[in-house]
Parts: structure tokens; sequence; C-alpha cells
């Protein structure tokens, strides 16, 4: 079972107190109406399939309730980081420092 | 809206000679929502709200537990809920908050005896001594969320939505005896 750092708790937990949200910092367009089809298209439908380092929303549904967004390596399942919804996007470059 | 609508009455449900389930008295149960620099809540409520998640307050018979960085539960005797509420709201004007009665959503189990910890890890993937003694958690026991509080070194309160409690007290059961026959 994975441990996951809440970033409103300060507390590393089980992830059976989490769900996973699927990518983090998709923008909503300001202008929606001035969008194109296909920049709906890529808006709504288009994600991220990185091998490696991904940016995703979880959820602490168990717990705090809250939203906060993480940084996961797809291929060994281990978590760079967490921090608050609203953060600015933490430098790849900082977190997979530590790692080699 | 506070009578007990599930099927157990406020007695012992399960008990051996390693815990013990009971269901406790209704009280009235109140979610409040707040954010930004709530003092004037504090002065309604008469305690200071607890800011890191899991803190408790205690004043007089209400007790506050922090859930969330802006959401707190309140429990208090029945008799004080109204006197709780019109507090809070002479302050709604000046600090917009959400106050709701939720006393009849939920029961409370009351788990204690000497393996009363060991009886919770069936249930919850967490480590319940992560909890300390006078801390209370929202936590995921057995798939639900439920409330836990712990008052003792081996004496907790669990809040399990109505709908819930059977399955969550049928767990318990099967743990208690469990629990028993293991000593044995």
């Amino acid at each position: 079972m994975l441990l996951i750092h809440c970033p409103y708790c300060e507390e590393t937990l089980p992830e059976a107190e989490f769900t996973y949200a699927g990518q983090a910092h998709v923008i909503r367009p300001e202008d929606p109406s001035g969008q194109s089809d296909d920049q709906w298209q890529e808006f709504l439908f288009i994600r991220a399939n990185p091998k490696g380092p991904h940016y995703e929303r979880w959820r602490h549904f168990h717990g705090c309730g809250r939203f906060f967004n993480a940084v996961r390596d797809t291929v060994s399942d281990k978590f760079l980081t967490t921090y608050k919804a609203g953060a600015p996007r933490p430098d790849l470059s900082s977190l997979t420092e530590g790692l080699k | 809206m506070n009578a007990p609508i599930s099927s157990f009455t406020p007695s012992v449900l399960a008990e051996s000679a390693a815990a013990r389930v009971s269901l406790a008295a209704p009280c009235a149960r109140l979610s409040l929502r707040v954010r930004g620099d709530f003092a004037p809540l504090n002065t309604a409520l008469g305690l200071t709200l607890p800011t890191r998640i899991g803190q408790r307050a205690q004043s007089g018979e209400t007790q506050a537990l922090c859930l969330g960085p802006d959401e707190w539960m309140l429990q208090a005797p029945e008799t004080l809920a109204p006197g709780t509420q019109a507090a809070c709201d002479e302050v709604y004007g000046t600090l917009p908050h959400s106050l709701v009665d939720v006393s009849g959503r939920e029961v409370t189990f009351e788990i204690s005896g000497p393996r009363a910890v060991d009886l919770l890890t069936l249930g919850m993937p967490r480590n319940p001594d992560s909890i300390a003694v006078g801390e209370g958690r929202r936590i995921n026991f057995d798939g639900v969320t439920v409330l836990l509080w712990r008052d003792g070194e081996s004496a907790f309160r669990m809040d399990v939505w109505h709908s819930f409690a059977p399955h969550v007290l049928h767990l318990l059961e099967t743990g208690v005896r469990e629990l028993a026959a293991e000593a044995a």
C-alpha cells in the first residue's frame, strides 16, 4: 500500500484514506465562449500520460476531505512530493535531485 | 429529529473479556464550516476552536474537533444546542459561517476494554496509536468514513452514519468475539 503525505493534515497516511482525482494543473479557460472546438477538446479530454513524474490531484477523502496536488513517478509509484491545492507547481529538477 | 432511528437501543452491543462496544446516548452534533478570522465565534461558543487537524477543545460539556482546515464538529448535550446556535447566529452578520445541526445523522459507539486498539486495527488502515489520547480524526473504517475520538489509552468513541452503523457494528461484534477467543 502506498503511503501518502497529506499537506493539510501534515501526516503520512495509507492510500486507503485517499482517492485519485486526475491530472493536476488543468486550467479552465477564462473565456469559455471564445474557445474553438479543438481547444475545448484539449481542455476536456486530452491528458498527459507520462512515463515518469506525473503531476496529479489526490483527495484525502476519509480525512480532511481536501484536494491537494502530488508528483508521483508512474514507473516506481513513488511520491516525490505533495503540496496544497493552489500552490505553484514545484520544479521537477529540485525533486529528482535527491534520487540520483 | 434526534430520536434514535437505528434499530439498536442505547446499551452494550457487544462485550467480551477483550473489548466492549456500547451505544452512547444521543447528543447534539453541529457541523461548523468557517474561514478567515473566527475569533468572534470562539467568543460565541465559549471555547477556542482548535486549528490543527485532529485537535480537540472542550468547554463544559461542549466539545469541538477540528476535521479540516475550515471544518469542525461540535458535540454537546441536546439541551445546549439551541443556545449554541443562537449565540453563533448573532455573529453571523460580521462573520458568515455554516452551522448545521446534524444530530440525526449519526450514532456513537463507545469502544473500550484492554484490547480496544487491536479491535480498531481490524477496520483501520492507519495505526490507531497515531491518534493521541485527547485527539480525534475522521478516518476510514472498513470502507466507511467515521469520526474517531480517543478519550483514553483504550477508550474510543466512534461516530458512524446511521445507514453504515449495522455494517460497522457487525465487524466490531466479530472482532470482539475473535479477540476473546484468541486470548482463551
